[in-house]
Parts: structure tokens; sequence; C-alpha cells
């Protein structure tokens, strides 16, 4: 029986000649991502060779990738206590794709991963982060796990008892319309699928589409995958992974990519035309409320976020800066920017975006998550109205229970910042 | 038996378990204060230690979505209440098999605050109204790991065994 793409990459590393969904198996770990909580997978870490007499070690430093992003610089004693500990334990066991708070290699743990080519197609990536499905974007298997399973990873090398996922097809044709884009079609999906409708599964994208978008795009949806309740979201590999792992990564080496069987089996295949879809908003308080965009304009917002692993690439602030250029944030309204990396960051400078987004008022952070799990930047004020390029809406996200935050694309993020309201930037 | 001590809807995140403005917390003894910490009244009634030990919260379709946060598990876990939902979020079930913290998925749960459940082997009873309601298993290839107690028990000896 053929193989979906996630079927082909798991009995690869399990060592297997074919699997299904449903069986059972112990995939090795091609790449083990973690962030700040990389603090509680230590702790679990040394909880497991507690009174076994063994030496604490890591299967395979190389294997290991720890990202500071989530509370960057340090919100709190706290944290910044963490991030010590982790830094000790990295150096401790020689783990070399490390990115400190830094203004040259720091950033977002889902755009540092692809930008430094630690991703390759056939991949297996783990990591303490929901949205480390993403990495599916490069034709990977990439799923979130808990701190104490990560320690486990660490420890073995593997990911254990892993029940291989059914298959849902994304089949995508036409061609997006001005002003509605890769952030569109997958809040159109998750509001098809709902917030549980991939419980378990992996979202597999095909068609024109996905083909002809940019691995920048491609990142965007299989992020969201999980907003679905999917595991992992995946583009097999093609032309375009081949072309940003060389072109943007410097990869040299031959790459070779992972295709589904033609008769794979799914459990489900759904199809989505994009040539007549509009904005898609997803509204307070879950992420599948959503709607287009005519449904919610003129709504009041009084911050405007634009950044995070799901759109804060530099294409997400070259249609930002496009739309601001020589316009003003309007007055009650704030316009808060992270860039997704440094690196991001610097070619947005170099490029000029930086200087017409803080000429139109908006106010541009470092690289980090920042204000999208309501840590520390930018929380909203009681009964407060957020539109976020961000991923998540659940109440209390953006640090206050309070308050509203609903979910676009960059374009309408920025066309909505000039008004103050929820705008539509085809009318702008 | 035990009482069911918090009814919720479908959809509660791990941000609603476990703001993520505590997530500097990370030790599993230091995180249940934090529990469902925006409600307030129920958040009080956690810490003041005023629910025995197997209360059950009851959670709808998808308890538990979002962030991967281990911290929505321990928080509860050191609570020592039980979860009974719907359908529950696929890293919070993974979590939550791997830090031992009890969850039953049950699909037809009809249940109100105040109700006495018993939770059998396959089955939620709840003696309040009489009705039952049917189990969903937690897959088999999780069962080593719930029969060592969870993953760091179950990950210690897998390495013994391999020295």
């Amino acid at each position: 029986m053929g193989m979906t793409v996630v079927e082909k990459i798991l009995a690869r590393a399990s060592g297997l000649s074919s699997v299904q969904a449903g069986d059972v198996v112990e995939p090795k770990v091609d790449l083990a991502m973690s962030h700040e909580n990389a603090a509680l997978v230590i702790n679990q870490f040394q909880e497991v060779f507690q009174g076994t007499g063994l030496e604490p070690k890591v299967w395979d430093p190389s294997r290991i990738a720890i990202v500071f992003d989530h509370r960057v610089p340090a919100e709190s004693p706290k944290t910044a206590t963490n991030q010590k500990k982790i830094r000790e334990f990295v150096t401790a066991n020689g783990i070399t794709k490390f990115h400190d708070i830094r203004g040259d290699v720091g950033g977002i743990c889902h755009q540092i991963l692809p930008e430094y080519g630690y991703v390759r197609p056939g991949f297996v990536v783990v990591g303490t982060d929901s949205h480390t499905t993403s990495h599916g974007a490069l034709g990977a298997f990439s799923f979130g796990m808990g701190a104490t399973e990560m320690a486990s990873a660490w420890a073995m090398g593997i990911a254990v008892n892993i029940e291989v996922p059914a298959t849902i097809r994304v089949v995508v044709k036409g061609e997006f319309p001005p002003f509605v884009g890769p952030k569109d079609l997958i809040l159109y999906l998750i509001g098809q699928l709902t917030a549980q409708g991939a419980n378990f599964k992996v979202l597999e994208f095909h068609g024109e589409t996905i083909r002809k978008m940019s691995t920048s795009g491609r990142l965007a949806i299989c992020n969201m995958s999980v907003e679905a309740g999917a595991t992992s979201g995946i583009v097999p590999g093609d032309e375009e992974t081949v072309r940003y792992l060389g072109e943007q990564t410097g990869a040299t080496e031959a790459i070779s990519c992972v295709s589904p069987d033609a008769d794979a089996q799914y459990v489900r295949t759904v199809e989505i035309d994009v040539s007549t879809l509009d904005p898609q908003i997803a509204c307070p308080h879950t992420v599948d409320n959503v709607k287009p965009i005519d449904q919610v304009l003129g709504t009041k917002v009084h911050q405007i976020v634009i950044g995070s692993c799901t759109n804060g690439r530099l294409d997400d602030l070259a249609d930002a800066a496009a739309i601001l250029r020589g316009k003003k944030v309007a007055q009650g309204t704030r316009m808060l920017v992270f860039p997704a990396s440094s690196k991001v960051f610097g070619q947005a400078l170099d490029k000029g975006y930086i200087h017409d987004l803080m000429k139109a008022g908006a106010v541009v952070m470092n690289s980090g998550c920042g204000p999208c799990l309501g840590v520390h930047e930018g929380a909203l004020g009681d009964n407060e109205t957020a539109l976020s390029t961000t991923n998540r809406n659940f109440k209390g996200r953006m640090g206050n229970p309070t308050g509203f935050v609903y979910l676009c694309s960059p374009v309408v993020a920025a066309a909505s910042a000039i008004t103050g309201v929820i705008t539509d930037p085809r009318k702008g | 038996m035990s009482k069911v001590i918090l009814k919720l809807e479908n959809d509660i995140s791990t941000d609603d378990i476990y703001p993520g403005r505590f997530m500097a917390t990370v030790l599993p003894m230091e995180t249940p204060q934090f529990a469902f910490f925006d409600r307030t009244d129920f958040n009080t009634k956690l810490k003041a230690g005023t629910f025995p030990p197997g209360s059950i919260i009851v959670g709808g379709e998808n308890f538990g979505c979002g962030s991967s946060r281990e911290q929505a598990c321990s928080t509860l876990k050191g609570h020592e209440v039980a979860v009974v939902a719907k359908s529950i979020s696929r890293i919070f079930l993974q979590n939550s098999i791997n830090l031992g913290l009890q969850v039953v998925i049950c699909p037809g749960i009809e249940a109100s605050e105040g109700d006495e459940l018993e939770i059998t082997a396959d089955q939620v009873l709840n003696r309040t109204t009489g009705k039952s309601f049917d189990q969903v298993k937690l897959p088999a290839a999780r069962k080593g790991i719930m029969d060592a107690g969870g993953l760091i028990p179950y990950t210690r000896a897998r390495l013994m065994a391999k020295t």
C-alpha cells in the first residue's frame, strides 16, 4: 500500500520498509528544538538520570537547537535566571545550535531553524513548542511535544511510542487575488476544519497554489496547522524547497525531497480554490471563529501587532511597509512590529521598511515572541481590542483576560493601522 | 466517587489553564498556584485545599488546545484533580500521560458542577443523574508509560536496560 509523506519519513526514521497510520514507531530524531522552556527540559532530563549511575549526557549535541525567543530580553529575574541555567547547560553539553539574545543571530525559533538551514526535507523534527508544525514547510515531519517528552528525546535520541498519524490531503488551486495570501488561506481552512478537525492528524498540502507559494508563505500555513489540532502540517519538498535551502541558507549538498505515493491513503481530501477568497479574520476567542473581513469591518482596534513566527518575515514587513509608507497610524491606535529574526530585522532596515514603519508611527521591537503570548511587551488594557498577524486569539492570550484578539494577514493589519478600525486593504 | 468541581465549555486552551505570563515558573512543585489563575474564585478555592484529591474537572471538546506548555498538566496534577472531557487535544493528552495526570476521554459525558461521578475501567457513571457514559481508551501504545508511572521512570528504565 502506498504511503503519505509522513508515513515515508517515519518508516525511514524508524528503520522500517513501510508504516501506515496507526502503527506505533520510535523514529530517530534529526533535530530537537527548545526555547526558554529548556529550563524545564533540563530539570526533567536530570531527573531521568537520577539514581541510574549514568552520566546525564544528551544523545547528540549537534542535533539539539535552543533559541531564546519567548521572553527576550528577560522580563523578570526569574526568566533571566532560567536563561542563565540554560546557557550553562548549553556550554557543558557542547550544544552548537544555540541562539542567545543577540542582534545578529537571534530570533524566533520557527524562523531561526529554517533560516540557518537546520531543517532538511525528510527530517523528523521535534520541538517543545506547539508551532513546531512550521517546519513541515520544508518537507520535514515536525511536531510539538512537552518538556518531559523532550527530556526523553535528549536522553535516547528517539521519540518514544509515536502513533503514525493519519493524513488529510489539502489541495489548493487558483491564484490569490490582490491583498489575499497564505494567511487568509490557512485561516479559511481552520474555519472549515474547526479547532479540533485535524486533531491527531497531518495536513499534507498540495496543488498549484502551494507549488507557487514561497517558503515564507508555506511556513505561515504549516505554522498554523496546529490551530486545527494537526500534529503537523507538511508541504512535500520541491524545487522551491531546494531553492530556499540553497539561496537562503547556503546549502551546497544535493537535497532529496520526499513525495507521497500516488496510491497513498488519506482520511479525507479538502479542496480549496483561492481565486475568490476574501481576506479572512479569526475573531475572539477561538482561532476557528473565522469570518470574511466584510463581517467585521469597522471594529475599533487599540493595538495592531505585526510579527511572530506566523507573519514576521521579510515579505510580511514589505507588504506592511508598502501600505504604511507616507501614511500615519491612527491616533488612539498603537502599532507594534516584531521582526521574526535579527536577520529579517537587518534586511528590513537595509530595504527601508523599518524606516517606513517607524515614520508612520509604528514601534519596532526586537525580534521575539513579544505580545503574542502575553508575557511582557504589548499587553492589552482592560477590554481593549488587538488586531494581530500572530496565530492565537484565546482569551487572555495577549496578557489580559478581558481583551479581544482578532487575527489577520499583514496587509489587513497595516490598512487597519491607518484607520484605527478593521479595514479592507482592497478598498484602501 | 468524586465531585465535579468545575464544568467547562469546548476549546479550553492551555492559556486558560495556565496563563502565559506565568511560564517562567516551570517546576512542577511551583506551578499549582497558577492553575486557572484568571478564574479567580476557582483558583482561590484550589489553593485553599477546598477540594479533596480525585475531584473532577469536566471539559467539552478539544480540552487543552494550544500551547505545548507542560505547566498546564503539572499545575492540575499538583492539585490531584482528574479531567474528564469529550475530547482532548493531542499534546495535552500526551503531556498528561507523561506526567501521570488522570485524564479520561468521554465523548458523551453529561455532568453539572456538584454531580458525583465514578470513573470505572471503561465508563464514567454519573451517580447524581444515574446516567453512564463510555470512555474512549487512551492509545494502547502509551500503556507502557502509564504502567511505569510516567515518562521519567519509563525513560529511566529503558536507559538502564540498555546498559
